[in-house]
């Protein structure tokens, strides 16, 4: 089974089509999954503001990650869970939108941004915990973070708008690839 | 009364911009949202802080002290994406319920993060926690209605 005929069976079953259908239903998961950057992301930006040396500079490094990104964390469990949501409610027209995509490939850098972090940033912390400047590995992180969750707040607010959308033809042939757009054959 | 101004607010070229263009408006939004979530940041610093939790090493005055740059940045580049915004479509906002909130709780919460929250900021923890934790949950709780409106602008 490919991935768009899993997200054509995902949108054809009875909970999907409630969800898209319903009155409040959507808008209230939709407006939780924005309003959820306030926690999400405006917790990660002070934290990357930190290691940029921009923000809280006299709390330690160390406290900030024991202290602050618990909420990061339950920040971002609500992300996925209403981002899945939003997903299972319109599953077609997202798996084949250009900024659902972009999005996602911004996610795994985020992501490999975090473990890059976790695994070869922060084990070193001892050594510059209270600095103001701190070393360019972490400072590096920092600033990856704060491009790539900007980039995640744009990609994702566009996906609903239709400009690249796979009805729309004709598109560039880069946008029917990177969409996945199944296009008919014209003569 | 307020009609006329919405009317003439319609008129005004900059509005008139952002619905020429095809791309000016999301992209508008898109920064009114990542100035959300710097606005999110700085506002729950402290107010986490209030609520005997986050940042426990530092006092909530320092805290606001470190945050304050940042909310400041936030209200300004809220309010520079906002105004475009509102000139776009003033006349389908003058009947919108979620807008009229909006824009009252707006002053408040402004009010109460510049005005009345630092002079429970300086206040000793050991006595006020109790007023404290009250301050920072009604802080977040304006901010958070002056965002779910807002958002919920668009559904009406």
């Amino acid at each position: 089974m490919s991935l768009l005929a899993f997200c054509e069976w995902l949108m054809a079953t009875d909970n999907s089509t409630a969800l898209r259908e319903s009155l409040f239903m959507y808008p209230l998961v939709e407006s939780s999954h924005v309003l959820f950057l306030f926690l999400f992301v405006g917790l990660t930006v002070m934290l990357d503001l930190r290691l940029l040396g921009l923000a809280l500079t006299e709390v330690k490094v160390s406290e900030m990650v024991d202290r602050i990104l618990p909420w990061v964390r339950a920040g971002f469990a609500i992300m996925l869970f209403t981002g899945v949501l939003l997903f299972y409610a319109i599953p077609v027209r997202t798996y084949q939108s250009v900024w659902f995509r972009a999005k996602m490939i911004m996610l795994v850098l985020a992501a490999i941004n975090i473990a890059y972090f976790h695994y070869r940033v922060y084990p070193k912390v001892a050594g510059w915990d209270a600095d103001t400047r701190l070393p360019w590995i972490a400072r590096r992180a920092g600033l990856a973070s704060l491009i790539l969750w900007a980039g995640i707040i744009v990609a994702g607010r566009f996906i609903a708008y239709n400009w690249f959308d796979c009805d729309i033809q004709p598109q560039s042939a880069f946008v029917n690839w990177f969409a996945g757009c199944v296009v008919a054959a014209t003569d | 009364m307020l009609l006329p101004f919405f009317e003439w607010c319609e008129t005004v070229w900059l509005g008139r911009a952002v619905i020429g263009s095809l791309w000016l408006f999301p992209v508008i939004e898109a920064v009114h949202l990542l100035a959300l979530s710097v606005l999110g940041g700085a506002v729950l610093i402290v107010d986490l802080r209030l609520l005997g939790t986050g940042l426990k090493r530092r006092s909530p005055l320092e805290l606001w002290h470190d945050a304050r740059p940042w909310m400041i940045g936030a209200i300004v580049g809220l309010v520079a994406t906002g105004i475009p915004l509102f000139l776009s479509e003033p006349i389908k906002l003058y009947y919108s319920n979620s807008f009229w909130l909006k824009i009252s709780v707006l002053p408040i919460a402004i009010l109460f993060t510049f005005a009345i929250r630092p002079r429970v900021l300086a206040e000793s923890v050991r006595n006020t926690a109790r007023r404290q934790a009250v301050v920072g949950a009604l802080s977040i709780a304006l901010w958070i209605t002056v965002a779910a409106a807002g958002r919920w602008i668009g559904f009406s």
